[in-house]
Formats: C-alpha cells, structure tokens, sequence
C-alpha cells in the first residue's frame, strides 16, 4: 500500500479487476450467466454440431472437383459436384456472347471498376476528369457490348451470364435514382396535377409485383408501340425494371424530403433561391443523406430482382444453370447451380450493405451522442 | 412606358408569376398526359385491327381444358377459365396468408435472438439475417424445391409419424377430417368459451380498476377454452372420422396432400421475409428508450409485465408500418410461385389462360388489378391498425 499522494486525475489506471477478464470469464457472461442461458447455448451448440459438419463435409470434402460427367463426380464422393461449375464457369460468366469478342466485355468490365472506384471512393486524385470520364461510361460500354461503329455487331439476345445481371443492375441502379428523385418531387409537389400523375404511378408500380410488369413487357408491350417496331426484350426489361425501382425508390426519397424542416424550405425562399436552386442546393443533399440506407436497400432489391428475367426467358446465371442441367450428362445438380449463383449474389449485396454503412458514418455531420 | 406591351412580354410576366406559371405548366403537363395516352391506345387500337383481335372477356365462360394440380374449390379441366382465376386467386390468397402468419412468428424469434444478451444466439440469428437477406428470393424458392425434391424419398420409403401423416417428395400426405353432425355442437360450444372468456377478461378489468384484485384471468380463460371444448368433443363420442391415406401402387390415395411445390414456397418465402422482419422487429424494440424499462422496473412491474405493457406497446408503432410493407412483398413474391410450378393467379389466368386464349390484355388486365386490390386492401387494414395503436398527441 502506497501512501503517495496523486493529484485528482493524474493516478494510473488501474487493470480491470480479474474476475471481469479472460477467457472463462467471457464465456461465463455471453454463454453461461444464468441457467436459461446455459440451456440455450447448449440448443444451440447442438443445432450447430448437427447442421455444420454435414454441410462442411458435403460442400468441401465430400465434393468432386473435377469431371467430365455426373458419373464421373459420383464415383470421386457423395458430396457437391463443383465439376460442373467449373466446366461451365465461362458459360455462367459471359452467357453466350461470341467467344472471340470476349475480351470487349472483360474491357467494359474493368472500366465500370475504374467508374465504381471514381464514384464511391472521393479520395481518388483528379476526381473531376474521372467523374467526368464516369458520366461518358454508360456510352463505352454499351458500344462495346453490342457493337457497331468498327467492332461486330452483338445481338442482345446473346447476352447472359452473370454480365447480364450486371448490365440490368447497374443500368437500373444508375436510371432508377434521378428517376426516383423527380417522383419524389413530383409527389411532394404544390401542383396538383402533377402530384396526382406521381401518386399514381408510384402507387401502381408499388402495387403490383414485378413480375407481372415483366409480363407486360414481354407480352403487351408491342401492341402500345407504333406498328411495326420491333423493340429490342432486353431494353423493354430494363425500361421495366428501372420504373419499377424507380417507383420504390421515389418513396424512400420522400421519407428523407419529409424529415427536413420546414424552416429550410423558408430560409431558401428569404435567401431569393428559386425552386429548383433550393432543391439542388439546399434540400436534396439534406435529403438524399438521410436517406441513404432506404436507396442503398432499394439498390440491393433492384439487383436481387434481375433474377427474375429467367422468367420472361433472359439467360442470367440462374437461367444458364438450368438450361445448362437439361444436359444428360449433368442431370440433378440444380443444388450446386443455385449455391453458386447464392454466393455470388451474396457477395455483391453484402458489399454494397456494408458500403452504405460506410458512407452513413462518413457523411455523419452532427455530434454523435 | 406603354401597357399594351408585345407578346413576348406578356408571356413573360405571366411566366414570372408564380400562380399563372403553375397553371401554365399544369396544363402543359396534362396535354402531355394526354397525348402519350392517346398515342398508346391509337397505337393499341391499330394493332388489334391489324390482328383482328377485340377486347372482350367473354372467353371467362369458356372451358379452360387444363388441370390445375392444387384446388380448394371444385375445378376440373371442364371448368370455365373463371374458375381457374378464383383457384388461382385461392391459391394466392392461401400462400400469402399462411406465409405472412409463418414469417410473422420466425421474424420476431429472429429479432428477439437479435437482441438476447447470449453471444451465440445473437451471432446465429446474425449470419442467419444477412445470408439470407443477401440473395434473390426466386433463388431461395428454386433451392428449397431442390432440396425437398432431392432430399425427400419416394413414396415407397416415406417417412412417416403414426401411420397417419407421410412424407415424401409427392408431398405432405395427413387424413382429412369428416365431420359428423354433432361436431358442430362442439364448435358452437367453442364459440361460446371464448365470448365467456372475452366477457371474463372485461369484468376482472373492471374489477381490478373498481377494487385493485386481480384475477388468474389468462390461466382461467385457457382453462375454459380448452377444456370445456374437449370434454364435450369426448362425450359427444369424438365426432370427427379421419380419412387416413394409404399408399396404393406408386402414390398414397385418401387424407389430402400438401404439395411441394406449396411446401417449397411457403417455406422460402417465410424463411425470406422472417429476415427482414427480424431486422425490423429488432430496431423497433432498440427504439424504445431503456428508461421506459428502467421506470417500468421502479414502479414494480416485474419484467414481464414492463415487456407486455410497456415495451411492446411501444415498441409496435416503430414496427408497424415496415412490417406492413414486408406483408405486401411477401404477397407480391408470392407471384414467383410460378418458377416451380405452384399454380397461383400469374401461373392460371396470367400463364395457362393467357397462352391458350391469347388475351393478353384482358388475362394481364385481371392479374394487375387483382395485385392492387391486394395491396390497397392490405395497406388499409394495416394503417387503420396502425392509426389504432399510434401515439395520441395531447
């Protein structure tokens, strides 16, 4: 015991005491601190014990990696028969795009990296040119997908693969916002013909499933055109899937358009602003900031929903990997197939959630309490 | 400075004025509304002349020649077209509701382990929510058909509980009950246990304002709505005779059958929207300040009674309106049911009818209106709910 004295605030921390240390102790309050806890650690480790091993052994070690034929897989072990997967990666990749011109679509590929990092990440030197360079990619890349001026002509009925998901998500994503903004006003608007207009439009695309729109797209759409024209699937699809979230996305902008006081609207209005400067200026930053899980929600729900094409005969991965199976030699793999397409969508939706975190802490400008 | 100014200047001001200019660009707007529209159904109208084809719903009363494998209402391939409709609609209406009742009690199991203060709990409820959230449902309903598919064994090596329910990749085979005359005295007897145990729990309210005695209302009232019912069922001689199927050659006939493609999509569709719920369930319980516990705690209410009286009300208004919107996605994926085979309202009248009549417009017409009359319907239940238990401001 040491008698010295220490000015208030200037003493040594002292170690936490031990019983609050360690492993045990740890286990002691998060697994075991009353007898109702212990018995749901213990139902759960024994949920685990019995549903982890088997899908450990049947997706790893079990599994055939190699192979030319479900025959072949079986005879390797009892588990997943990743062979197929692996045989048919460029079909699940590219779809049936041409194989020469492949390499278009790996360019077009590395560019929409280039334009994702100018987007998302603002530490980037010479962000301007490259923001610039982003508003010019969706031209790039629809060029050297489909062709024309100098490379070959690609029919959009060749597209598929997980290019395809990416080329309806990411036009989606990209049309769906500003879309989404202008509902939004619109349904705020003091103009009542043009609020009714937005109220109604957004409340028919919420109301009905996507699905059935797809229909529409596939089915109807031809007889509204002008006689005649042929419009191309895959851009009725897109059209579709861009109002659809367009619509979702014109309601989570409105709950962040609600949640700005009012005295923001009049501050602009006393500083002279018109009504489009205090949206672009004032408003919409505010509101685009709060809102920023419900869109990135909705992002992921757009992505999520491009699946749904195999319906309306699009070739996405999902719809490659059961036309793949009609194949005689794999027959009865569906499991594998929907595994991998599973952790690839898993993969992208997980980035972009974890991503809007991100950018919720980053844009955070008030004191946190 | 002359008033009669030049056209030019007149549009002007009457652009600069804020009233004449919202005239002016509400009436531009409709004329544009009102183009587009015209122009589509020009364009419509040319292309059924073109065609020979008309809008008409009299093929409704023609017979739709095909089988429908699941129907809860008479139906056979000599049925009117109508009639697939409302076995879709059933169909739909079956899927959604047993979905919303499965994914309701999933989804806030789920929240709760969110939130429990057991560390694997917490982490299995956590892998569970964004595994599951993370990947398209139509993925999650073609992978639990495969698996109940694959997995499931034949008829012949069904499993099996009691000798009664079998289970095989043909389905969920149980008996079907029949129901005797005096059944019905038991269901009346029900009806009449439950308005005593209403009645009971709105006089011991009163009593406990009037005197502060409580009574065991919950226990009571349990006590009276089962027992009564089952010793009436047992001294009436159990008046229900169950059909138990059998299996006869390759498949069970008698009892009923729940198929799988049902199974399939009932469960991935709970399973997917019990993730979201669970989300929403979670931050509507984080909503509630912890000194709402803390002042429940030190008015003496033990902790069930601060979950049931103090927390959950409040916790419910946060809940509410996502939840109601979660509702609404699950009876719009329901219309996936169509990739496995289930035979909802897109699969009948918007697939099979469709492509037999080729009546596109009528077929997608009666399948859109039907999906927004569900909407609207479940959104109107769920904000009179909702205006039932918010807030009331003084």
């Amino acid at each position: 015991m040491s008698n010295k004295l220490y000015v208030p605030g200037t003493h040594p921390d002292l170690p936490p005491p031990s019983n609050t240390v360690g492993v045990i102790n740890w286990l002691k309050t998060n697994l075991f601190s009353s007898p109702t806890n212990t018995f749901v650690t213990l139902v759960c480790l024994l949920f685990l014990t019995q549903l982890l091993p088997p899908m450990f052994n049947w997706l790893f070690i079990d599994a055939a990696y190699g192979g030319n034929s479900r025959q072949e897989c079986v005879a390797q072990g009892s588990g997943a028969c990743w062979a197929f997967i692996s045989e048919r990666l460029n079909l699940f990749v590219y779809g049936f795009y041409p194989i020469e011109e492949r390499w278009r679509i790996n360019l077009a590929f590395c560019l929409l990296l280039v334009t994702l990092a100018a987007v998302l990440w603002d530490r980037i030197p010479a962000r301007k040119y490259f923001l610039a360079y982003a508003c010019i990619f969706p031209f790039i890349a629809t060029w050297l997908l489909i062709g024309g001026l100098g490379l070959t002509e690609v029919p959009t009925s060749d597209f598929g693969g997980l290019m395809l998901t990416l080329v309806i998500g990411v036009t989606g994503i990209s049309f769906s916002l500003p879309l989404g903004v202008l509902l939004a006003l619109g349904r705020q608007s003091e103009l009542p013909i043009i609020r009714v207009f937005c109220i109604s439009f957004i409340e028919f695309m919420r109301g009905v499933p996507l699905i059935t729109l797809l229909f529409v797209a596939s089915n109807m759409l031809s007889y509204f055109l002008p006689p005649g024209t042929n419009f191309d699937l895959l851009l009725r699809v897109l059209i579709m899937v861009t109002l659809f979230a367009s619509a979702y996305m014109a309601e989570v902008i409105r709950g962040g358009l609600q949640a700005i006081p009012k005295g923001q609207i009049e501050a602009a209005d006393s500083l002279g602003l018109k009504y489009w400067s205090t949206m672009r200026l004032i408003i919409l930053p505010q509101a685009l900031k709060i809102s920023i899980p419900g869109i990135v929600n909705t992002f992921i729900g757009l992505y999520k929903d491009t699946t749904l094409v195999i319906i309306i005969g699009l070739m996405d991965p999902l719809g490659i990997g059961r036309a793949s199976l009609a194949d005689p030699a794999w027959l009865g793999l569906s499991i594998e197939v929907y595994i991998f397409v599973a952790i690839f969508f898993f993969l992208c939706c997980f980035s972009m959630s974890r991503y809007s975190l991100y950018l919720e802490d980053k844009l955070v400008t008030e004191h946190k309490h | 400075m002359s008033f009669t100014s030049t056209s030019p200047n007149v549009l002007l001001r009457a652009w600069n004025n804020k009233e004449t200019r919202s005239v002016i660009i509400q009436i531009l707007a409709i004329a544009l509304i009102m183009a587009c529209f015209a122009y589509i159904i020009r364009n419509a109208v040319i292309n059924l002349e073109t065609i020979g084809k008309d809008i008409n719903f009299n093929f409704l009363w023609q017979p739709a020649s095909y089988d429908i494998n699941q129907y809860l209402i008479e139906y056979n391939s000599r049925s009117s077209h109508f009639t697939a409709f409302i076995v879709g609609l059933i169909n739909t209406l079956l899927i959604a509701v047993a979905g919303i009742v499965l994914a309701t009690i999933a989804g806030f199991l789920l929240g709760v382990m969110r939130l429990s203060n057991n560390w694997l709990t917490q982490k299995i409820a956590y892998v569970y929510i964004e595994f599951v959230r993370n990947v398209p449902v139509l993925l999650w309903i073609l992978l639990v058909h495969g698996l109940i598919i694959h997995s499931l064994p034949r008829p012949k090596d069904s499993y099996q509980l009691a000798d009664t329910f079998f289970l095989n990749n043909r389905g969920l085979h149980s008996p079907t009950p029949d129901f005797q005359p005096w059944f019905w005295g038991v269901v009346g007897l029900l009806t009449a246990s439950i308005v005593f145990a209403w009645w009971f729990k709105r006089y011991a309210n009163r009593v406990q304002q009037q005197t502060g005695n409580t009574y065991p209302v919950f226990w009571i009232n349990c006590a009276v709505i089962v027992i009564i019912p089952s010793l009436a069922y047992w001294l009436l001689g159990s008046p229900i005779e169950w059909k138990i199927p059998s299996l006869q050659g390759f498949n069970f006939k008698g009892g009923m059958v729940v198929r799988p493609e049902f199974i399939a999509l009932w469960l991935a569709l709970s399973m997917y929207t019990a993730a979201f719920i669970g989300e929403i369930v979670r931050a509507g319980i984080m909503a509630v300040n912890h000194g709402q516990t803390e002042a429940a705690y030190a008015l003496g209410l033990n902790s069930t009674r601060t979950l049931n009286l103090v927390v959950i009300p409040q916790a419910l208004r946060v809940i509410v309106p996502p939840l109601t919107s979660q509702y609404l996605n699950l009876t719009k994926n329901s219309s996936l049911a169509i990739a496995i085979g289930y035979m909802d309202i897109v699969a009948t009248i918007g697939g099979i009818s469709l492509n037999q009549t080729g009546r596109e417009m009528e077929c997608m017409l009666i399948v859109l209106l039907t999906y927004l009359t569900f909407s609207l319907l479940i959104s109107s239940v769920m904000n009179w709910y909702n205006n039932h238990i918010k807030l009331v401001d003084r």
